[in-house]
């Protein structure tokens, strides 16, 4: 069976064994690996099927993730995978494009599913936040799929992979781009957590500021709680304050006004958790959890460090 | 310096997306805009140009003739020129042919910046612009939400999703995609839209790109649309109700479902 090529990612286990779960409907997976293929990472992507594992240890891995993964990718093409599968996500697209245009090569964004076909994968794309599933198949070249892993049930299936140490030469161009991280703010955070009148009080307010914490994201408030002084107006989130486009809305005790709304209808996904389940703020909402946020969110609070004590839970079919 | 600006026209959200018979969205006829991202593009070329006087910005698109209006839009917004890439066989390009295409009409305008919008709110690939430096050969600089343009140094800022911002930068010339967060364009003067009125819209054709037809359209796309099926209601309105822990447990678990946990 030809060889299915899976970019894997340390920092992302789950998604690079969703990815190698259904590489393995395509041909055998094989994955790309930036970095020594140590004993624990051989064993979570033997486990999930991985049979060939292609190390790549260089500095630019490191310091020019992106560049360099573009180079691995299209040094391992050379092989004539069946595939390349890819998860979705900033660095995964760039990834992809670049790579597709490497390998002249037709590339698939937003899949959330794959089966074999007679000519290749078959990838259903789910189009406009999922009011559209599109069914696709790349023509052309090595079929690259930008996998929206989140989709994907994974599945074991144990082998013991063969590590294969491959050389990559990398020009100056993968060292074009340079990067350092600084705080970030709320203008462009892509996680917010806002509360409103229905965290009740300052004191409240600091389920806001932990859940903002558990989740990497940003606190903010509704010009509700800015009024009442549970927050500074800096945080304040609509049209006055700041607007925001981040990719997690979470909304806690926000009733949704339309001053509200309108500083915060750009975000990608958008969870409210109010004790009203009539509150305009759940017509927007991807998931709108109907109960207290006193009683609600220290439960989630408890809930999230669980799920981080043990970090992988892996769902056998 | 030479900024270009490639701005896409997208439906309006308002009204839903519909399909030919070839699986192609139907542009023609429909309440159309400028991308939204694509008018931060072309407010962050304005704001690098009153800081200094030799700046030109020529905003590009490829589409059919209606997709003028985005054009249109870029110059109302403070784009110097505009040029329009239409062709009767571009109809049905995928990302890696509008690439092509796009790259080779930056090429022949010569650049030191590039800016795109990061994503288009219509197909929303968000791969073009790094395809487009791919092709051009020059670093990419993706989901800006801050950017900061010097003479040897362009310095994006961007969230990841890891409550601490990514800074990247390199050397122009370079390909840049900018996000909804780099700040709203302001509203244009009305002087400008008198202005906009006498500005120029050059009308290219693939003859003028060198391109052969064959090599873009449905005809020279890499990836076929087999079915796309409407999912009506699939995307907002899920209610989780119950007892304040299967509550959080829910909300953890879709939180986990889209990687935020
Ligand atoms: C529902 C649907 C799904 C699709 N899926 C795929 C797919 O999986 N693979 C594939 O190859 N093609 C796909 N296509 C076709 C693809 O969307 C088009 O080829 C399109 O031209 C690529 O651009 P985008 O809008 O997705 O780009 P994005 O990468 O989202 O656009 C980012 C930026 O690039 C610039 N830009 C993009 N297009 C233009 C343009 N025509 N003129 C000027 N600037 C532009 C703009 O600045 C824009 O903001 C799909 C189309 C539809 C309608
Ligand atoms: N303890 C609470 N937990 C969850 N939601 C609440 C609570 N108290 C009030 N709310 C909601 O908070 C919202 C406040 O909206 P507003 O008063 O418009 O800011 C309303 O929708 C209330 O239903």
């Amino acid at each position: 069976m030809a060889e299915v090529l899976v970019l894997a990612e340390r920092a992302k286990p789950r998604a690079t064994c969703a990815l190698l779960t259904v590489a393995r409907r395509l041909g055998t997976p094989a994955a790309v690996l930036g970095g020594p293929a140590d004993p624990a990472a051989r064993a979570l992507l033997g486990r999930f099927g991985a049979a060939t594992i292609y190390s790549v240890t260089a500095p630019e891995v490191a310091a020019h993730p992106v560049a360099a993964r573009v180079e691995m990718l299209g040094e391992l093409a050379r092989r004539r995978p069946a595939a390349i599968l890819i998860a979705s996500g900033r660095d995964g697209l760039e990834i992809a494009g670049r790579v597709a245009v490497r390998l002249d090569s037709g590339v698939l964004i937003d899949v959330v599913d794959v089966a074999a076909g007679p000519d290749g994968p078959v990838a259903t794309q789910s189009v406009q936040g999922g009011a559209y599933e599109v069914e696709s198949r790349v023509v052309r070249g090595v079929p690259i799929l930008a996998v929206r892993t989140e989709h994907i049930t994974v599945a074991p299936a144990p082998v013991t992979p063969t590590v294969s140490v491959v050389r990559v030469p990398f020009s100056d161009r993968v060292r074009a781009v340079r990067g350092r991280t600084v705080p970030g703010d709320l203008a462009t955070a892509a996680v917010i957590v806002a509360g409103g009148r229905g965290v009740g009080s300052e004191a409240g307010f600091d389920l806001v500021r932990r859940l903002a914490a558990a989740l990497d994201g940003v606190p903010a408030g509704s010009h509700a709680a800015a009024e009442q002084g549970w927050c500074p107006r800096e945080m304040q989130v609509d049209q006055v304050g700041t607007i925001v486009h981040p990719s997690l809305y979470l909304a806690l005790g926000i009733s949704g006004s339309l001053r509200h709304r309108s500083g915060m209808h750009g975000a990608g996904t958008v969870v409210a958790i109010d004790r009203d389940p009539a509150a305009p703020i759940f017509q927007l909402s991807d998931l709108g959890a109907v109960g207290d946020v006193h009683e609600v969110v220290p439960e989630l609070l408890a809930e999230i460090e669980r799920r981080r004590a043990q970090p992988v839970i892996f769902v056998e079919e | 310096m030479r900024i270009v600006v490639l701005v896409k026209q997208v439906p309006s959200m308002d009204a839903d997306l519909s399909f030919a018979p070839d699986h192609t969205l139907v542009r023609d006829d429909r309440p159309a805009a400028l991308n939204a991202a694509d008018s931060c593009a072309v407010d962050q070329a304005l704001r690098i140009a009153v800081r200094r006087r030799d700046v030109q910005i020529t905003a590009v698109t490829m589409g059919p003739p209606c997709a003028v209006a985005a054009l249109r839009t870029a110059l109302v917004l403070g784009a110097d020129t505009a040029v329009h890439v239409r062709d009767e066989a571009l109809h049905g390009s995928d990302a890696l042919a509008t690439s092509r295409v796009l790259a080779a009409a930056v090429a022949r305008l010569g650049f030191d910046l590039v800016l795109c919008g990061s994503a288009s709110a219509d197909s929303g690939m968000s791969a073009v612009p790094a395809m487009v430096a791919e092709r051009l050969g020059v670093p990419v600089l993706c989901f800006a939400d801050h950017l900061v343009v010097r003479e040897r140094k362009v310095e994006i800022h961007r969230d990841d999703g890891c409550g601490d911002r990514r800074v990247l930068s390199a050397a122009p010339p370079v390909v840049v995609s900018v996000t909804e967060r780099c700040g709203e364009p302001r509203y244009p003067r009305y002087v400008s839209r008198l202005d906009a009125r006498d500005k120029l819209i050059s009308e290219w054709t693939l003859a003028t790109l060198g391109i052969e037809p064959a090599e873009v359209g449905l005809a020279g796309s890499a990836c076929v649309v087999r079915a796309a099926t409407p999912r009506p209601g699939a995307r907002r309105g899920v209610l989780a109700e119950g007892d304040p822990t299967s509550v959080a447990i829910r909300v953890a678990d879709f939180l986990a479902e889209r990687q935020f946990l």
